[in-house]
């Protein structure tokens, strides 16, 4: 009975063929298909536009042009000129940087936070699990734009507080993502198992479900970015984003209204660069979405 | 004079689509079914047993294809029927029971609408009338008070109660040809029996002819008349029960039975296994599909596939040997082969459980602020067990009985509400997180499920080092962790080089061993093992348990080892424990419980177990009704709502006693001993137990 060695049963598998995820396979993933590819390109070209705004952009985002307002779109200026005579295009590739940059830094944080939170009521269950996911849910039970115009307005606008208002928004959804995955979790073998070896909670969080919750986490980390790009321009149309004379896409769809019949552009290329942006992340999100489901994860 | 066969599959072969091949799921599969039989079809999972009696109805993935023979029903060639065509047909002549009853009810609709929609579609009853229909259905199935269930939504009945009406619904068409797929396997055995005697009854009284598609050979000796045994998608054996089971020519066949676990009194003992694991669809072998696992394997047998033969006594076989075999000439290993005896068990005890309780679902603070009152399930009421060194103490009872809470009341993982415990005579905290690292490590649990015992993220070697390393003493170095590592896979009979593999890489054998490892990975005192070889096939079955056998000897460990099936727990057990409902009702050696006199419970559960003997009579005893809600708990005895021997008002209104049957036996009811003793050796109702 000794040879049951023989039964090698199934042949070594890749990482993909696993189930697993890797760099590799996410990137062959969003890159296979051509909406997902759409949706990589059009993401990696505003964080190009950011990283290097200044460099590509002709003018000063700031910059008068003297006599040269309410120009339509020409060879000199791509997007036009608003009524003050700044540089459309200009500005909309400088205003790239904080549209990219703010969602990104509250999706990074909406992310640790909420993930930490999921995973910790999910697994501990009880009463504990009761409360605070209730909490969230009343808390997301609040208009977004409402509860941000009413903090905003008393803490005054600023990138740190618009930060801080994306962060209370959007961790409760995150949390209440991870913690559903993480319940379909917590009663495995593997968790009871690391238990009865005496592990402690922060063992069992971050190394037994959280690569388990990993790929939920991703998709939604994906999709908060793009409803973060979408607030923060939100707020700037409110006038509650960033502050002039910062270029902010939101801010500038709302200055262009005003004088909307004689400066359409100025309102157009904001407008379409909020839109594209968002259709380009979503599409991004969505091909991470068929990753993880193609490779038999939970999502 | 022989009826046409209402099916009949000639030759069939059916492609699945992976990828960008076609892959053989099916070869030249041939078998017939006539009015009036139940035919059997067996084998292990991935041998296409289900496709083929999916296939057999026209109803096929979408990535499947007929490749080659033909299907004919009633005489009509089915083979390429298109959807449109097999419409009138399914549900009317051809009808299907799935494994999962609950699956296949609709939850939003009541049972009796449900019945009645296939009598409404098919034979154009009116409303009122498919309703009239639906409840002499459920009659027949032999539902208590149909009037009332056919009101019910699916979730409101138990298991048994929902089988018996997807059964109830399948039939209320009076199909020609019923197919049931696995449908007991999910039910306790006491349920299954009664399954099993209504269906054989039904297909009598219906003149149709069924399908029984199963992994369990004691199923088909019960209830078939024909089997076929399906191998790697091809017929290796195929013929009247009776014949394949007295006259086994094949080598699966033989290999299959003699690996099922039985008792032998008095010796310890192996079973004798199949080596390796099923071929996946895209590696099986070209010639023989058995050939790699075949104990007496030719080389032929790798190079030409073997035809399928008629035996000359109605039976076909695919064998090279099947002459050598059928006179003698050559014989395989069937017997259980004696083992090492491990040392006797001795006096100590290694775990000591003194009356624990553990309810759920107790009224919150909530419910007592608002005066609402709830019973609790009483899931482990009362429970004193006690488990001697280097033996195994098997836990028997139906779902809902309490053995699995009570077994993680004891490794931590539930807490319990009462009671004391002790490890190797030392207290021990009913609280996980109290425990001493030396309590962890002499207590390790072995899961029922190996598809989510090993964290997919973490490959073999890392799951088991880490366990090393928590448990250990003393901290360990590299060296030392790998030693141990290659030196518990070696303990399971694993290669070194599976430390490098991830789980989904393993079969489900392989993990559970790997499970196993685990578990034992810091020299446990006790290992409770919760059904580990339930969602197994057999033939994995066998290896698993010989497996925990040689590590009881080895490391000198415990068991507390929980499974529904008795006969599991009768080869590898020392002591047996009964419960029901929450509570212990019979105790005592393995012997002792088997031989009798023993309490009505477990005489029944003994009783329902399929034999796998067509010949075999057993003892018919067949509980009526459903395990009673843990939430309920009938008054008296436990049991009397239930039980076959019952006295009268005494079962009703008082706790039956313990009695002692001698050297540590105890049976806990209110007949004594002596009188269990004559009632279970008289013979009921004609048959001999």
């Amino acid at each position: 009975m000794t040879t049951l060695d023989k039964s090698t049963a199934a042949p070594r598998m890749t990482a993909s063929e696993r189930g697993q995820f890797s760099l590799r396979t996410i990137f062959q993933g969003l890159t296979g298909r051509p909406m997902p590819l759409v949706g990589t390109l059009i993401v990696t070209f505003f964080i190009a536009l950011a990283l290097f705004g200044p460099q590509i952009a002709p003018f000063r985002f700031d910059e008068i042009i003297r006599g040269a307002a309410r120009q339509p779109p020409s060879s000199t200026y791509w997007f036009g000129t608003d009524h003050l005579g700044r540089d459309v295009f200009s500005r909309v590739v400088w205003g790239a940087r904080e549209i990219i940059t703010i969602p990104l830094i509250t999706t990074f944080l909406c992310v640790t936070l909420g993930a930490t939170i999921g995973m910790f009521i999910g697994y501990v269950g009880g009463w504990v699990d009761e409360i605070v996911a209730r909490l969230l849910d009343s808390l997301l039970a609040i208009p977004a734009l409402v509860l941000a115009m009413v903090m905003l307005g008393t803490i005054g606008p600023s990138v740190a507080g618009i930060i801080i208002v994306i962060v209370l928004l959007y961790t409760p959804i995150v949390a209440r993502v991870v913690r559903s995955a993480t319940l379909n979790l917590r009663a495995a073998g593997y968790i009871e198992a690391a238990k009865l070896r005496g592990e402690n909670i922060a063992y069992i969080l971050f190394r037994e479900i959280l690569p388990g919750v990993l790929p939920a986490l991703a998709v939604e980390a994906a999709l908060r970015f793009s409803y973060a790009i979408f607030l923060t321009a939100s707020l700037g149309f409110l006038g509650l984003g960033v502050q002039p004379p910062s270029p902010d896409w939101g801010r500038m769809v709302n200055e262009a209204r005003s004088t909307f019949s004689l400066t359409p552009w100025a309102l157009w290329f904001p407008a379409a660069a909020i839109g594209l942006l968002i259709i380009g992340v979503n599409l991004l999100s969505d091909g991470l979405r068929r990753v993880f489901r193609r490779e038999g994860q939970l999502v | 004079m022989r009826m046409n066969p209402v099916i009949e599959a000639v030759n069939l072969s059916i492609e699945y689509r992976l990828g960008s091949e076609w892959v053989n799921a099916l070869r030249d599969v041939t078998l017939a079914i006539h009015p009036l039989e139940i035919h059997g079809l067996v084998g292990e999972s991935g041998s296409g047993k289900s496709t083929l009696a999916l296939a057999l109805m026209r109803y096929m993935a979408g990535n499947a294809r007929i490749s080659g023979g033909s299907i004919l029903f009633d005489g009509e060639d089915i083979t390429h029927a298109t959807p449109e065509a097999m419409r009138p047909l399914w549900g009317r002549k051809m009808a299907l029971v799935p494994q999962d009853p609950l699956a296949s009810l609709n939850p939003a609709y009541t049972i009796g609408e449900q019945i009645g929609e296939i009598t409404r579609q098919h034979a154009g009853l009116s409303r009122r009338d498919s309703l009239a229909r639906a409840v002499e259905m459920l009659r027949r199935v032999k539902i208590a008070d149909p009037e009332t269930v056919v009101k019910r939504y699916p979730h409101q009945l138990s298991g048994g109660m929902q089988q018996r009406a997807v059964i109830a619904m399948a039939l209320s068409t009076q199909p020609r040809l019923l197919v049931l797929d696995e449908p007991t396997t999910a039910l306790d055995v006491t349920t299954e029996a009664v399954i099993l005697d209504l269906v054989r009854e039904l297909v009598r009284e219906e003149q149709a002819a069924a399908l029984w598609v199963t992994h369990d050979l004691g199923v088909v000796a019960q209830v078939c008349e024909r089997m076929t045994v399906l191998y790697g998608g091809e017929v290796m054996a195929s013929g009247d029960v009776r014949s394949v089971f007295a006259r086994q020519v094949h080598p699966y066949t033989i290999s299959l039975l003699a690996s099922l676990p039985r008792a032998v009194h008095g010796i310890e003992t192996r079973l004798p296994t199949i080596e390796g694991v099923a071929p996946s669809l895209a590696e099986r072998p070209r010639a023989c599909v058995f050939a790699d696992r075949c104990p007496v394997v030719l080389d032929m047998c790798r190079e030409h596939k073997p035809p399928l033969e008629a035996t000359g006594d109605g039976r076909i076989v695919r064998c090279y040997r099947w002459h050598e075999i059928a006179d003698g000439t050559l014989t395989l290993q069937t017997q259980p082969l004696e083992a090492a005896t491990s040392a006797p068990p001795h006096d100590n005890h290694v775990l000591e459980a003194e009356h624990v309780y553990r309810f759920f679902g107790e009224a919150g603070m909530l419910d007592r602020a608002l005066g609402r009152e709830r019973k609790p399930v009483r899931a482990v009421d009362d429970v004193s067990i006690s488990i001697r060194e280097r033996s195994t103490l098997g836990l028997v009872g139906e779902s809902g009985s309490g053995k699995t809470t009570l077994a993680r009341v004891i490794v931590g993982l539930e807490t319990a509400d009462d009671g004391a415990l002790q490890l190797l005579d030392v207290p021990l905290s009913k609280h996980l997180g109290r425990r001493s690292l030396e309590q962890m490590r002499n207590l390790q649990m072995v899961f029922q499920n190996p598809n989510d015992a090993l964290n997919p993220y973490m490959t073999i070697g890392e799951t088991l080092a880490r366990t090393i390393r928590r448990l250990s003493a003393e901290p360990l170095d590299e060296a030392a962790v790998n030693a141990r590592v290659s030196a518990l896979l070696q303990a399971v009979r694993l290669t070194d080089e599976y430390a490098y593999r991830y789980p989904t890489e393993l079969s489900g054998g392989e993990k559970q061993r790997v499970a196993i490892a685990r578990a034992f990975a810091a020299n446990p005192a006790l290992v409770v093992a919760d059904e580990p070889t339930s969602s197994l096939d057999v033939s994995v079955q066998s290896v698993i348990l010989n497996l925990l056998k040689d590590l009881r000897a080895q490391q000198g460990a415990s068991y507390l080892f929980i499974s529904h099936d008795l006969k599991v727990i009768a080869y590898l057990a020392d002591w047996i424990l009964v419960m029901y409902l929450g509570e212990v009702v019979e105790q005592g050696t393995v012997e002792q419980v088997y031989a009798g006199p023993s309490h009505p419970y477990t005489e029944a559960l003994i009783s329902a177990i399929p034999e796998p003997d067509p010949t075999a009579v057993g003892s018919h005893i067949r509980l009526e009704g459903d395990v009673p809600s843990a939430r309920n708990i009938p008054t008296g005895c436990r049991f009397h709502t239930r039980c076959p021997r019952k006295l009268g008002a005494i079962c009703e209104t008082e706790a039956p006693p313990w009695r002692d049957a001698g050297e540590e036996h105890f049976i806990r009811c209110h007949i004594p001993v002596d009188e269990l003793k004559i009632l279970q050796q008289s013979v009921p109702e004609g048959l001999s137990r």
